[in-house]
């Protein structure tokens, strides 16, 4: 018999955690599914067993997310981490793995809360060991206290490249360079969005105080960066580029590129929902209306996977996709449910305002979206730009034909790596937009899952 | 310990050290270590080799994103090193050269 449970929230980020802590206060019982050991997702990773030094190096934005973390403890909460989400169902079936054992749950309502990935920041090199996503860095700061040792570079674009900057320095880290690539054009693109941005006064003071940190820290900075290849044996040891005029070599034992991130669609795909372009922040997103909620009746999105807004907006989706979830169960009616959103409608406008300028700003380079022929796309199968480029010449209109044609997105990964740098390659080359190219299909099982595990739950069943 | 890693601890009260086998060898790692992390700290940059070439794969996003941290972990081919906590006496092992989880497993057939 599968197990029914009124709401299942799958994330426990700011998004699912706010969702959660809605739906539990208005006396819904909620099956909390993280694929991570501990609360807090990607941006509050570990923060409740972070000690006070930790918290410092982090930085106070980090320490906040411990408010959080209280719903953990409500009575109507199935917490459960470590749990692998390996099948949706626009049933509203939920297949999970925890420690090796496979299970299966029927929900009255879902909220999707699973965030967002890196972008791919492909260029010639960035395969070799040593050359890591800068949240990747973040990541082991914050769950294991690790710091990069020797020389670290970083390089690419957006706010978190100096907010990670920082929080190495602050580890006792040492930067040999910080290698910018945002195009030059993209603030005089960006500054007409300046007012919307103002509208978050306090980001633009936290963005200059990073930026002044690494001034003081006589970090070397680099900008307009193009032409990015990184050289090594076995390991990384440089990365060359050029800036100013002049081709620059960092000697490195650490690389870490970051490009922005990009919404977590694996499962809202796997779903076969509708997604749209988002062509200036270049991603997907899965159509949704005011609540969250998607074409699948009793399914909702919240936080990142639903378009990058950040972890403040996150919290705020997750409590209307909470509160929206609640009243569906009737524990809300709709007048109450209403009482309680305003706020967090008046918060998600100043965070949604501040868009359009961050997105223009940090716009990729179109190196990076339509990498040069050498560089490999897929890192599973290998396969790289000028091959997917000569796809096309035979004939491949989209990404799901160059799974045949070359594999291209059929390694271990199943394409969350290189589905957007795929896309974007094939819409450049046929001349047409990547709405027009489309994604690749997502099929179950989205997590690896074993044959005993399956087997297992046939028994359970039977 | 002495070794090569290109990483190095901060000081960690608190937290337990766990001892798991990576490759037949007694690692250190910490209590709260993704199975990853343990073994970038032990000097151990490459977890596999791609199929096609051979080329070293190391820990590309620490989020399970990548794939490119596959191990066996206990005799279990194919879990995500940057996914799995560490606990006492686990042990690990490196799969080079193979291929990830087959495709049957996974919905990465080609369609169309
Ligand atoms: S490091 Fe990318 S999936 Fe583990």
């Amino acid at each position: 018999m599968t197990e029914r449970v009124p709401l299942v929230v799958i994330g426990a980020g700011p998004a699912g955690l706010s969702a959660a802590a809605e739906a539990t206060a208005a006396g819904v019982e909620t099956l909390l599914l993280d694929e991570q050991a501990v609360p807090g997702g990607q941006i509050y990773r570990a923060v409740g067993r972070a000690n006070p030094d930790r918290r410092t190096i982090l930085g106070a934005d980090y320490a906040d997310g411990a408010g959080l973390l209280p719903v953990l403890k409500s009575s109507q909460l199935d917490y459960r981490p470590g749990a692998s989400v390996w099948q949706v169902t626009p049933e509203r079936e939920v297949f999970y793995t925890v420690a090796g054992k496979a299970t299966a749950v029927r929900a009255a309502r879902m909220v999707l809360a699973t965030g967002a990935m890196e972008r791919p920041m492909p260029f010639p090199g960035w395969t070799l060991p040593g050359v890591m996503s800068a949240g990747a860095a973040q990541i082991l700061l914050k769950s294991s206290g690790l710091v990069p040792d020797g020389e670290v570079v970083l390089a690419g674009s957006g706010p978190l490249l100096f907010l990670i900057a920082n929080q190495i320095l602050n580890a006792g880290g040492r930067i040999a360079g910080l290698v910018e690539t945002t195009p030059r054009g993209n603030l005089a693109r960006a500054l007409p969005y300046l007012p919307g941005l103002l509208r978050l006064p306090a980001y633009l003071g936290k963005g200059l105080a990073l930026l002044a940190r690494l001034r003081r820290a006589k970090v070397p900075y680099f900008r307009g960066a193009r032409d990015l290849t990184a050289h090594g044996g076995t390991q990384v040891e440089a990365l060359r580029f050029t800036a100013g005029g002049r081709t620059h070599e960092l000697p490195c034992q650490i690389l870490l590129l970051h490009q922005g991130v990009a919404p977590n669609v694996q499962i809202t795909r796997a779903l076969g929902l509708t997604h749209d372009w988002d062509a200036v922040p270049r991603c997907w997103r899965p159509r949704l209306d005011a609540w969250g909620g998607t074409e699948l009746e009793g399914i909702a999105v919240a936080g990142d996977g639903g378009g990058i807004l950040g972890a403040a907006a996150s919290a705020h989706q997750g409590r209307l996709a909470g509160l929206q979830a609640a009243c569906r169960l009737g524990k809300l009616n709709e007048a109450e449910r209403d009482a309680r959103t305003g706020a967090h409608r008046r918060a998600l406008s100043a965070q949604r305002a501040a868009r359009p300028f961050l997105d223009r700003l940090y716009r990729p380079a179109g190196a990076f979206l339509d990498p040069p022929g050498e560089t490999i796309v897929c890192r599973c199968e290998e396969v790289t730009a000028a091959q997917i480029r000569g796809f096309v010449g035979l004939g491949c209109l989209g990404p799901n034909q160059a799974k045949a044609f070359g594999r291209a997105g059929m390694g271990p990964c199943q394409g969350r790596l290189c589905g957007l740098t795929v896309s974007e390659i094939m819409a450049r080359t046929r001349g047409v937009g990547v709405q027009d190219v489309g994604a690749y299909r997502v099929r179950p099982p989205i997590k690896p899952v074993t044959l005993a595990e399956l087997a297992a739950m046939d028994e359970d069943d039977g | 310990m002495p070794n090569d890693s290109r990483f190095r601890r901060l000081p960690d009260p608190g937290r337990r050290a766990v001892a798991i086998v990576f490759d037949g060898r007694a690692v250190q790692a910490r209590e709260g270590d993704s199975v990853a992390a343990a073994i970038l700290a032990a000097g151990i940059a490459v977890t596999r080799r791609t199929p096609v070439s051979g080329a070293p794969r190391g820990p590309y996003c620490m989020m399970g994103v990548c794939f490119d941290c596959l191990v066996e972990i206990d005799g279990m081919p194919n879990c995500q090193a940057c996914m799995v906590e560490v606990r006492e006496g686990m042990r690990v092992r490196l799969m080079a050269g193979a291929r990830g989880p087959g495709a049957d497993l996974q919905g990465s057939k080609a369609d169309d």
